[in-house]
């Protein structure tokens, strides 16, 4: 990632924009960690900046974390600057600066599969505004009017003339002229450089090991800290012996604090090492006794308590269930999950000698970022900067929470006036996650004499994920959205429904788990396999009936069945699966093809995915992402589970929490069916139908239904 | 004192015999393209190449990599920083990393299996490659790697 201007230029340059704010930055020169200082261009607008060699930089301000984003948003700004995309290069915005300006960059929160959705009308104009500027900026040179001018692959061009200028030659110009109060944006039928598969900027880096993620970051002087923190949550550091560990070689500093430990020393092993050889004694608090047995006893106790709210009512599913001519009952669980990024929590800090604190992170949203360092340092925000580094991998782990900021910068605190860099041990990063919630779901649904369901009631016991990171979100009765989705959006016509929600929360934090309340995905889907084989009928056939024509539901398993050849006779010892489930903007079907051995193991053998987003910015990282969410959603189905014991988690690295490896990737065909006229993710929605389309797979090979997950705990071998 | 032989060239480093030699490169090098994931030695984001092996910097004491040659990611192409190796450029075209935290020992791993294996199946693939990426990019891994099979091995610079 090049930059544009150095930050001690772009204050420079700013300070007449609107701020009279006078922090600077200044980079040690050996450092990987800062941007190189350049020499100072004015940005077209707080997006763009265009060299006098008509280089571009697009400044992004949603993290990239290996979903592409990065390029997507910059093919975004490219399609409507209309510029040379081989000139093209992206920065990350500064979280400083943003806040600064008065947030001009929009929102710098990555998660939910918004990326693209949720700024593609902002970043759109932000383009379209800068060749406006820049088309009216040449036309001022020539002195012709601005409609006789159009601008094309980053040139000007006078039509009666024929006369040209580059984007660079009038850059410095179209700086200073002011917006237009409106732009027309691109059909997307007319796309270029958006919509095309274009290869993604951050990749020639990344097979060269260049990118510095935040493991990496390096400061002139730097240390390392590994840290310990209490194995049951919520817990204190009630003792620390550290006559051993603080003689050991390399450590600087035994830093304690109300609820973790850590040491610093000159290597990352070094202070690993003497962690590990100091006695602390834990207070461990009201939850040492916590267990699977008392998680699910709290669940329990929801599913059974009275009255509890509604996330939806229509009609009388009560009245309704009592009169169906069938009524068919099913209790479906999950356990708790952790992210597992490869890259471990990681936090550099550095309170300097100015009283300003720098941090290097990596984050899924830097704002977040920086009011967790201000937070966790009593500094105002404009005394932080928070340097967005490379993610490896996030999953939704690396936002809402920002427990590895406040640490950072607490330890950081501790050694004022030297950069601490403090690393995650896997071990700590398995225990100390924000895990997806364990949930148990009850459903009920009545069928008439044809099989068609009359009505449905969901009772969902399930952790509140809002509680945790965004209380303010939470529904009316303390509904949380993501605990309810997919019940209380089916896109199936069942006249009554009812779906109550039990907040049942535990000492567990959770936390937003790639697809938030996808295993309700699971349940639903699974369920309704179980209705149409009570009913006797065709598990596509039954879902396409209950649809509405326009639904893009519809669509998409249509799509998917065609794709797949349902239907069609399998291989021999195959069996498949379908599921189709909405959210994160779009809609998604799929159909799993699978083998089971004598020993009762389970192949997925191919998996094909139909997805509708609307509009889809570059079509080959779409399937990126499909295959993404095969993988990532696949360990969760075989074998990945966290287990509560004694208060804590019970896996502690991927030799008991198991990662899927390549011999176990399935074919991945992804059927994109953009319908046009929305904006869907596809971060996620890929994953939504996986689990229950492999297990509806599952029972097509054994006649088992799988009502929990996952499937190690499950006996497949034939009867 | 320990001497060790990397990408080409000898560095001293003063450090404890038993460091394993990620920590080595990482800390005390500032070759920073091989990666921590797990520590003990599943995950394989540390892979280097000790003498033409693939081996998981994680799990080897610096002391035993004494005397052997060493390659890190950033001495993997033959023509330098400045060139890359078939294999990085496969992944270019194949478009394979996401996160890429996993790639540059996924990469050593790679370029490991062909120099001894130019046309591995997928079997050996599968026995062979057993890095953990967690963005899933296993199938445009794989399919580098059959692009890549027999073709003649870059020449030595
Ligand atoms: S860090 Fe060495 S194998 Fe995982
Ligand atoms: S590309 Fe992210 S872990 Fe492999």
């Amino acid at each position: 990632m090049t930059a544009a201007l150095s930050r001690r230029e772009f204050l420079k340059a700013s300070a007449a924009i609107g701020g009279g704010f006078a922090l600077e930055f200044s980079f040690p020169a050996a450092s990987n960690a800062a941007a190189t200082p350049g020499k100072a261009v004015p940005e077209v607008n707080a997006w763009i900046v265009i060299h006098p060699d008509d280089r571009v930089v697009i400044r992004i301000a949603r993290s990239e974390m290996g979903q592409g984003t990065q390029t997507a948003l910059a093919q975004l700004v490219a399609e409507e600057l209309d510029c040379d995309w081989a000139r093209v290069s992206t920065e990350f915005a500064s979280p400083n600066e943003h806040i600064r300006r008065n947030r001009i960059w929009g929102s710098m929160s990555t998660g939910g599969s918004m990326g693209v959705r949720s700024s593609q009308d902002y970043v759109r104009k932000a383009g379209a505004s800068a060749r406006d500027m820049l088309t009216r900026a040449a036309a001022a040179r020539w002195q012709v009017p601005a409609t006789e001018c159009a601008a094309a692959a980053g040139v000007i061009t006078h039509r009666p003339s024929g006369r040209t200028l580059r984007y660079g030659e009038v850059a410095a110009d179209a700086a200073r002229l002011s917006p237009p109060a409106e732009v027309v944006l691109r059909d997307p039928k007319d796309w270029k450089i958006a919509g095309k598969s274009i290869r993604r900027l951050d990749i020639p880096d990344k097979v060269l090991g260049r990118p510095v993620f935040g493991v990496d970051v390096t400061l002139p002087g730097m240390l390392h800290a590994s840290i310990a923190q209490c194995p049951v949550f919520g817990g204190k550091v009630a003792r620390v012996d550290a006559r051993v560990a603080e003689k050991m070689r390399g450590v600087k500093k035994i830093v304690r604090e109300n609820d973790f430990v850590a040491v610093v020393a000159d290597s990352w092993w070094r202070a690993d090492e003497a962690l590990g050889k100091l006695g602390i004694e834990w207070d461990v608090g009201d939850h040492g006794r916590a267990s699977n047995e008392t998680i699910d006893a709290m669940l329990r106790d929801g599913l059974a308590a009275p009255d509890l709210p509604q996330a939806k009512k229509s009609g009388d599913a009560h009245a309704a269930l009592a009169t169906a001519a069938k009524v068919i009952e099913a209790e479906y669980r999950s356990p708790y999950l952790n992210h597992a990024t490869l890259e471990p929590m990681t936090c550099t800090a550095w309170f300097k000698p100015d009283g300003t604190l720098e941090v290097w992170t990596s984050t899924q949203n830097g704002e977040a970022s920086m009011a967790a360092a201000a937070e966790a340092s009593g500094l105002p925000l404009e005394k932080i900067e928070v340097h967005k580094m490379m993610l490896g991998g996030g999953f939704g782990r690396r936002g809402g929470p920002q427990d590895f900021v406040i640490q950072g910068v607490k330890i950081a605190r501790a050694m004022a006036g030297t950069p601490v860099k403090l690393m995650w041990s896997r071990e700590e990063d398995m225990q100390h996650g924000f895990y997806r919630p364990a949930s148990i779901v009850r459903m009920k649904a009545g069928l008439d004499a044809r099989g068609n369901i009359v009505a449905m009631h969901t009772k969902i016991a399930c952790p509140s994920i809002l509680k945790v990171l965004m209380p303010q979100a939470l529904g009316k009765d303390g509904i949380d959205f993501t605990a309810v989705r997919t019940f209380s959006d089916m896109p199936y016509a069942v006249p009554n429904q009812q779906v109550d929600y039990a907040q049942r929360n535990g000492h567990v934090p959770v936390g937003f788990w790639r697809a938030p309340g996808q295993q309700n995905g699971f349940y639903r889907e699974c369920f309704i396999d179980e209705l149409a084989s009570a009913a006797g009928r065709d598990p596509v056939e039954y879902r396409l009936a209950m649809m509405s024509p326009g639904d893009k539901n519809r669509r998409v398993l249509e799509a998917v069945a065609k794709a797949a050849g349902w239907g069609a006779t399998l291989p021999a010892g195959a069996f498949r699966g379908v599921a189709v489930v909405e959210g994160f903007g779009s809609f998604a079907a799929t159909v799993a093809e699978l083998t089971i051995d004598a020993a009762g193991e389970v192949k997925v053998l191919r998996i094909v995915v139909a997805i509708d987003s609307g509009h889809v910015v570059n079509p080959d990282n779409c399937r990126a992402q499909a295959e993404s969410n095969v993988i990532y959603g696949l360990g969760p189905i075989l074998y990945q589970d966290n287990n509560v014991r004694n208060g804590r988690i019970v896996e502690t690295n991927f030799k008991n929490f198991r990662l899927p490896q390549i011999a176990e990737m399935p074919k991945v065909e992804t059927v994109l069916v953009p319908s046009g006229g929305f904006w869907g993710g596809h971060g996620e929605p890929a994953i939504l139908p996986l689990a229950p389309a492999v297990c509806n797979a599952v029972f097509a090979a054994t006649g088992k239904r799988i009502r929990s997950l996952p499937l190690k705990h499950h006996d497949l071998r034939k009867a | 004192m320990l001497e060790l032989k990397i990408n080409g060239t000898i560095r001293r480093v003063d450090v404890e015999p038993e460091m394993p030699l990620l920590w080595v490169l990482r800390d005390h090098l500032g070759l920073l393209g091989t990666k921590y994931g797990c520590g003990i030695n599943v995950c394989g984001a540390c892979t280097v190449h000790i003498d033409g092996q693939a081996v998981r910097a994680c799990s080897l004491p610096a002391s035993k990599a004494v005397g052997k040659a060493i390659v890190t990611i950033e001495g993997l192409s033959p023509k330098g920083a400045a060139g890359l190796h078939r294999i990085q450029q496969a992944w270019i075209d194949h478009q394979v990393p996401q996160c890429g935290y996993c790639q540059t020992g996924m990469i050593m791993s790679a370029a490991a299996l062909l120099a001894k294996n130019p046309s591995p199946s997928d079997a050996d693939i599968d026995a062979t490659m057993t890095n953990l990426c967690r963005c899933g990019t296993y199938a445009r891994v794989r399919e580098a790697i059959h692009a890549l099979a027999g073709r003649p091995a870059a020449k030595k610079a």
